[in-house]
């Protein structure tokens, strides 16, 4: 059940800057509250919390204090540079400051009565120092195997959160999951305003990474497990809705980029910035549709990124040669990428962040996959299903023209295997018919939001000439067919 | 006790290196507390009776010099650092426990009062 609307403007919020992660948390974190990150080791905390840090020193001119327990300013420095932020200079600009501290119990005698004080006056310097709003603390359950007496510990830190909520600042506290209770140490006892949960599950060899909002005190919010990615662009939080439908509908026509085909759809084609489905069964002739779609753009002048699941670029430019397509002078002209991966090569979220980047790299007006089905095989149909639907969204946010082929089974024709025919705008099924001695091969327009489309089947054929659509798609005479 | 603070309580003789050598402590308080008021007596007893005079506590209030305590990364108070001899050394508490406090500063299990012969 997604949260929505309801949301009471009680709780003040801080945005954390990552914006699927303050979509889930209606707004962000609480303000001037604790939030505690439970995740085992690698989950990714650490990084949720200083992208916590860096977002708000940089973009929301909240300075912040980094308590590291387990990392040093160095280390971390270097963690945060592959995700793309630059440490240093915030620090360098006051906006950030890093508290390295070193506990080992070997070094360390207990000798009577004694309090975190220490703690306290190392903290409120810092805060005082650059005026902080925000306060990591990474892992303070450090403090359990480094000191040896557990009572004065658990006093000390019930004292250090009130402290930190008395101070106004916005806090976020890392934990280890614990085997029985949610945090190793019990941590959610004290810090329970906020509680995220991070997890890194591996199915089927492949890992994926999610996050969970267990509990927050006075506001609503998303109570799914929303996967998300760690890539050089820091942490993305794919709430499946998260942007919204809100993008631009757009009313200028993309050719599809067989004749007979536009035709059929009022003669203009597609809009720009939907998305298409191509199935149908092997040997249908999905990847040319594809192809001829590339095409198109490219001969506009438009660039058009392909990205392959089942084929290699050569394999493609030569295949598309015996349809009478010459792919290889747009990308020598810089026009087309083809991009081609195993889909098991990475893990789900790994390639999803790698088209993202792509994408925003190369600037395409066009993407072609091909086929969404070989992303099935990396996960499960509902983790594919959300990551796929944050993808359309992002393409339709860009204006990106995006074709998306799948491979259907004889007999489940009007069904895809992962259910996201609804998130397309057009759909075009492509199916063998045996008439006499030949297979024949049919295409039918399932549906073309928002346009007049022809509701025939319409017999076409793959040639050196290319794509040719009996009567060119128009119908002219009332042929049956099938 | 607040008068003496960041100062030396006790200076051993010049010979720094040299000769037998000093201790050199360091005790973080946080303001005058009932701990750190004993923390402070309890110290200056075990120094008077185990370090026979070669030592220097040197107090430090965090209240007054905050930017002092990551330096030798001070997390509880009283803590007690035991600068020279190396290694350092850390003793935390109020230094109530002299069995304790004798083994943290390396003068148990070995003789009472180590002549200092290390370097």
């Amino acid at each position: 059940m997604a949260a929505k609307a309801t949301a009471s403007r009680a709780v003040a919020k801080a945005p954390t800057g990552l914006s699927g992660l303050d979509t889930v948390l209606n707004g962000g974190v609480p303000r001037g509250r604790n939030t505690l990150v439970i995740g085992g080791p690698g989950s990714g905390k650490t990084l949720i919390g200083m992208e916590f840090l860096l977002r708000g020193a940089r973009d929301f001119d909240e300075p912040g204090i980094c308590m590291s327990f387990e990392e040093t300013e160095p280390q971390l420095t270097s963690n945060v540079a592959s995700l793309g932020h630059n440490l240093d200079a915030l620090v360098r600009a006051g906006k950030l400051l890093v508290d390295y501290v070193y506990i080992e119990r070997k070094e360390i005698e207990e000798t009577g009565e004694y309090d975190l004080e220490g703690l306290f006056i190392r903290l409120e310097h810092a805060i005082k120092r650059i005026k902080a709003k925000r306060v990591l603390l990474d892992t303070i359950e450090v403090l359990f195997s480094g000191l040896g007496n557990e009572a004065i510990l658990r006093a000390e830190l019930r004292r250090l959160f009130r402290w930190l909520s008395d101070h106004g600042l916005t806090a976020m506290v890392t934990a280890e999951r614990g085997s029985g209770a949610l945090t190793r140490y019990g941590l959610e006892e004290y810090v329970a305003d906020c509680v995220l949960l991070l997890d890194h599950r591996v199915n089927g060899q492949v890992s994926t990474r999610r996050l969970r909002v267990v509990k927050y005190r006075g506001s609503a919010h998303g109570t799914d497990e929303y996967p998300f990615l760690i890539d050089q662009k820091g942490i993305s939080v794919f709430p499946i809705t998260s942007l919204g439908l809100t993008h631009q509908a757009r009313s200028e026509r993309v050719s599809s980029g067989v004749a007979g085909v536009d035709n059929m759809l009022g003669k203009q084609g597609f809009y720009r910035g939907s998305s298409i489905l191509v199935t149908g069964t092997a040997g249908t002739g999905k990847s040319s549709f594809a192809s001829f779609f590339a095409n198109s753009a490219c001969a506009r002048g438009e660039r058009c990124l392909y990205f392959a699941f089942e084929e290699s670029p050569s394999q493609i430019l030569r295949n598309m040669r015996s349809v009478g397509l010459n792919l290889e002078k747009w990308m020598k002209r810089g026009l087309l990428r083809i991009n081609a991966v195993r889909p098991t090569s990475t893990g789900l979220e790994g390639h999803l962040a790698a088209m993202y980047k792509l994408i925003t790299d190369y600037k395409p007006s066009v993407v072609v996959i091909d086929p969404i089905t070989n992303l099935i095989s990396i996960g499960e149909s509902v983790a594919v299903k959300a990551m796929l639907t944050r993808m359309i969204d992002f393409l339709k946010m860009e204006g990106i023209t995006a074709l998306f082929t799948n491979l259907t089974l004889e007999g489940t024709m009007e069904q895809t295997a992962i259910g996201i025919s609804s998130l397309m705008d057009s759909w075009v099924l492509l199916r063998d018919v045996e008439r006499g001695e030949a297979r024949r091969r049919v295409l039918y327009l399932l549906k073309s939001r928002g346009m007049a489309h022809s509701n025939r089947m319409v017999e076409f054929e793959l040639s050196e000439r290319g794509i040719t659509l009996h009567n060119d798609g128009l119908a002219l005479q009332q042929r049956t067919s099938a | 006790m607040n008068a003496q603070a960041n100062k030396s309580a006790k200076r051993p003789k010049a010979g720094r290196r040299r000769k037998a050598m000093a201790w050199e402590l360091r005790l973080y308080v946080a303001g005058t507390t009932p701990k750190s008021v004993a923390a402070f007596a309890n110290l200056k007893e075990i120094c008077e009776t185990h370090m026979g005079g070669k030592y220097r506590i040197e107090i430090i209030d965090l209240l007054r010099n905050p930017q002092l305590a990551s330096g030798d990364q001070i997390v509880a108070v009283p803590t007690l650092v035991r600068r020279l001899p190396h290694p350092v050394k850390k003793i935390i508490g109020d230094l109530s426990n002299t069995e304790r406090v004798l083994v943290g500063l390396d003068l148990k299990p070995a003789r009472p009062s180590r002549p200092a012969t290390q370097a």
